[in-house]
């Protein structure tokens, strides 16, 4: 076991060595100076020279590597160039918006993809089924910035129970916050739960034909008893994995979301620091989150190990 | 009825007493939308019109300020005198001044404020506006005198700009994020991505304002603008970024639409020192094979005043020169055929990312340019890759962009500019109108620069932006025209 942990320790470390070089050098290639950005069409050229060297753009290119590797290490990205603050407040501030809204999807997504998908799977080619595959599919199809335009339609133009948009912040109050996430969350989690309801019905035919579900009927339980006692619980492997799949994917890509519902999140942070040019926020951001998703694989197989003990002695 | 029920009724009818509460009262606050966030909100430090729309004339205050009309007000200054050879500027300013944290606001603090635009290490993006100023001496604290290298006509107007508002020793290196300065209001707090709040300055020292609270949200999608104009989240939006849907709020009752001028002159530039575009032939051709009101149609939804050299059509000096570049397409294929093109000429076309003017009028111009022979090949560019490629590498053939300085007529002259324009009688004309102070002269001096402009097809000037606002119908005081990008709000107030 040790030795599987350092060798899966090692693979983290040169995963996150290379990524943090690959993301350098393609921030590196991007065309665009962000002091010419920030100082506009009548700025001189020494004024420009003057703020280039105030961001300390003006170093060698292997320095600026290494004062931005030796600052994530100590916790620190550095300051934006655009806005001046510290890189980390930024992010936590996004993050506060990003988190409990891709948690709040997904919690939402899940509650309507398990009934649903229990539902049709237990009713298969029943015509509640062809229903559930039916809205299903138009929901997966249905792209997630017109349903939310739709939202906004009905719920804050027409019978303004919400504002269109915009986040007041958690020091509003929790149901003030939670409130102006509701149909960000709403237009997010409708083509996950589609695609996720999908993923339980498959699953769970598939469990349903297992030969140990035979003999649990065999043995006298009901239908209903198999389900809940037997097939759910194999089936819900493949759809923990969807699921945080979908997690990673509503913290950094709800982008189009957060437009339509002007909500400061991680995904519009990364999307302004792109055409502001404000390339240190980018390259820590970035950072973040093939950091996340390492963590995330390294648990993961951390986890298959321990309930797999084949995998543990393949090492 | 049972009790339960009655409970529920009761408190249903006190909900909605409660809620028609707020709408009785008479509104002390204002929400702004505005498309694009401020990087910082510090004026002195950046070029970004976002910030000035923040914080111009409510947060910070220079000697002099734009009014709504254009003209050139007293600010902190309550008057001055200019010397018989205009070298001399002796500012007399307010008494009882302070910044927004308690400190006196004084000469030395006028000193300091110009002396740090002019650094050598200062980052203002609007250097120039403080080239000729060879010494600022604080005579007594409510008395500066500014000497002048030579004498400058634009001197006020200079001083009037959001980069030379006045700030303070003590708190100037934080105004980026914390902006103290002496306006009536102050900055209260700045969630990054959303919105900037400002308050009432309850110890201005000139008229108060009447408006408590003031929030900018910043919304740049179109339709979520829309959306939270009709959803009550904003009551004013004073460039709206949909001119579409004008029309629809226009005919809402809630709202008023607001039409106004403004200082942003729309030009496509052609590389004028790069082959073919060197030759005054090509250059005319391109710009008699332009149709303006088709471009502000198509592109603009209508709003837009067309112009024929780079002044606003608002102003009393502007000269209307578009007969020398009117839509003429058979005089354009002439003129191709005569420099030597008339089997067609290939063009790249280079466009920064503004989805009117830029985008949707590029294409616009692009298919009349085809008309006479002329193809292009469009790039759709970042701000970032514009400016390096265009603006700095002087790489492109043609491009569009609004430039929304007030009175910009120099850039014309500057020789690294990236229209290229090189032009000795120009030059001279812009040096001459430096040193000029009576107004006739400068009057006369400034149409002899347009017609300059116009005659040497200097560029293709298009059309002078609108400004299209929509707010709440009751609220008042919102400036009408963009004499400079701000949203002035110190005369804003609810209609009882």
């Amino acid at each position: 076991m040790v030795n599987f942990l350092i060798g899966r320790l090692a693979s983290l470390l040169v995963s996150l060595i290379a990524a943090s070089v690959v993301i350098f050098v393609v921030i590196e290639v991007i065309p665009g100076d962000p002091a010419s950005y920030m100082l506009g069409l009548n700025a001189q050229p020494d004024t420009v020279a003057a703020l280039r060297e105030q961001l300390g753009l003006d170093a060698p290119a292997l320095q600026r590597y290494f004062a931005w590797i030796g600052g994530l290490v100590q916790g620190q990205f550095g300051i934006s160039y655009t806005y001046r603050v510290p890189v980390a407040e930024l992010i936590s501030d996004r993050l506060w918006i990003s988190l409990p809204l891709a948690v709040y999807a997904l919690v939402l997504s899940t509650l309507i993809a398990f009934p649903v998908g229990i539902w049709a799977a237990a009713r298969r080619n029943s015509p509640a089924d062809i229903t559930v595959m039916g809205a299903t599919q138009l929901g997966i199809a249905v792209p997630n910035f017109w349903f939310a335009m739709l939202l906004v339609l009905a719920f804050s133009i027409t019978l303004r129970w919400f504002s269109a948009g915009g986040f007041p912040g958690w020091q509003a109050g929790l149901f003030e916050g939670v409130k102006a996430l509701t149909l960000p969350a709403i237009a997010l989690a409708l083509p996950q739960a589609s695609i996720l309801a999908r993923v339980m019905r498959s699953s769970l035919l598939e469990t349903l034909g297992e030969d140990y579900i035979r003999t649990a009927r065999a043995k006298g339980l009901s239908r209903r008893q198999t389900l809940w006692r037997h097939a759910v619980r194999n089936a819900l492997i493949p759809v923990l994995t969807i699921i945080g799949l979908q997690f990673s994917f509503l913290l950094a890509g709800a982008i189009i979301i957060e437009n339509v519902f002007f909500l400061p999140g991680l995904g519009r942070l990364v999307f302004q620091g792109i055409t502001q040019r404000d390339l240190i926020v980018v390259k820590s951001v970035v950072m973040l989150l093939v950091f996340a998703v390492i963590m995330v694989t390294f648990i993961v197989d951390i986890a298959y190990a321990i309930a797999d003990p084949r995998l543990r002695r393949q090492r | 009825m049972n009790t339960p029920l009655r409970k529920l009724a009761i408190a249903v009818l006190l909900m909605g007493a409660a809620s028609a509460m707020p709408a009785l009262a008479q509104r002390t606050d204002i929400n702004v939308g505005m498309v694009l966030e401020p990087p910082i909100l510090d004026p002195t430090a950046g070029a970004a019109a976002a910030i000035d729309e923040v914080v111009y004339a409510n947060v910070f205050e220079g000697l002099t300020r734009f009014a709504s009309d254009g003209s050139i007000q007293p600010a902190l200054a309550e008057s001055w005198d200019i010397s018989e050879d205009g070298l001399t500027f002796v500012f007399h300013l307010h008494d009882g001044v302070r910044f927004h944290d308690g400190t006196t606001m004084d000469a030395e603090d006028v000193k300091f404020s110009i002396e740090r635009a002019q650094a050598e290490d200062s980052t203002n993006a609007q250097k120039p506006l403080f080239a000729g100023i060879v010494s600022v001496e604080a005579v007594d604290p409510l008395t500066v005198r500014f000497t002048l290298s030579e004498p400058n006509g634009n001197f006020l107007f200079n001083m009037a700009w959001g980069d030379a508002v006045i700030v303070a020793p003590e708190s100037a290196a934080d105004n980026a994020t914390d902006p103290i300065g002496t306006g009536p209001f102050k900055f209260v707090e700045w969630v990054q991505g959303d919105h900037v709040e400002l308050a009432r300055n309850p110890d201005y020292w000139g008229t108060p304002v009447r408006l408590e609270k003031a929030t900018f949200k910043f919304i740049a999608d179109p339709t979520a603008a829309f959306a939270a104009m009709m959803a009550g989240d904003l009551d004013a939006y004073p460039n709206f970024p949909s001119p579409e849907t004008l029309p629809q709020l226009g005919a809402d009752p809630r709202f008023e639409v607001i039409v106004g001028s403004t200082e942003g002159e729309t030009v496509m530039a052609m590389n004028y020192n790069s082959p073919p575009l060197d030759d005054i032939r090509v250059r005319e051709a391109i710009a008699h094979a332009i149709n303006r009101q088709e471009i502000i149609d198509g592109a603009m939804f209508g709003y837009g005043t067309p112009i024929g050299t780079f002044f606003p059509p608002s102003n009393p000096d502007y000269v209307d020169l578009t007969s020398l570049s009117d839509y003429d397409p058979e005089k354009s294929k002439a003129l191709l055929a005569d420099a030597g093109y008339g089997g067609g000429l290939t063009l790249r076309f280079a466009l920064p990312p503004v989805a009117t003017y830029a985008r949707r009028g590029g294409e616009i111009i692009a298919s009349q340019l085809r008309a006479v022979g002329i193809e292009t090949e469009i790039s759709n560019l970042e701000w970032a890759q514009w400016l390096e490629q265009v603006f700095h590498g002087l790489d492109y053939d043609l491009t569009i962009v609004s430039h929304t300085e007030p009175f910009d007529l120099e850039i014309f002259s500057r020789p690294d500019y990236y229209f290229q324009y090189h032009n000795e009688a120009f030059n001279q004309i812009i040096a001459d109108l430096a040193f000029e102070t009576d107004p006739a002269k400068r009057s006369a001096l400034i149409k002899a620069a347009e017609t300059n402009l116009a005659e040497n097809y200097a560029a293709v000037f298009l059309f002078q932006l609108a400004k299209t606002g929509v707010a709440n119908a009751k609220l008042h005081g919102l400036w009408e025209n963009s004499p400079t990008q701000a949203n002035d709000l110190t005369a804003v107030y609810w209609e009882e």
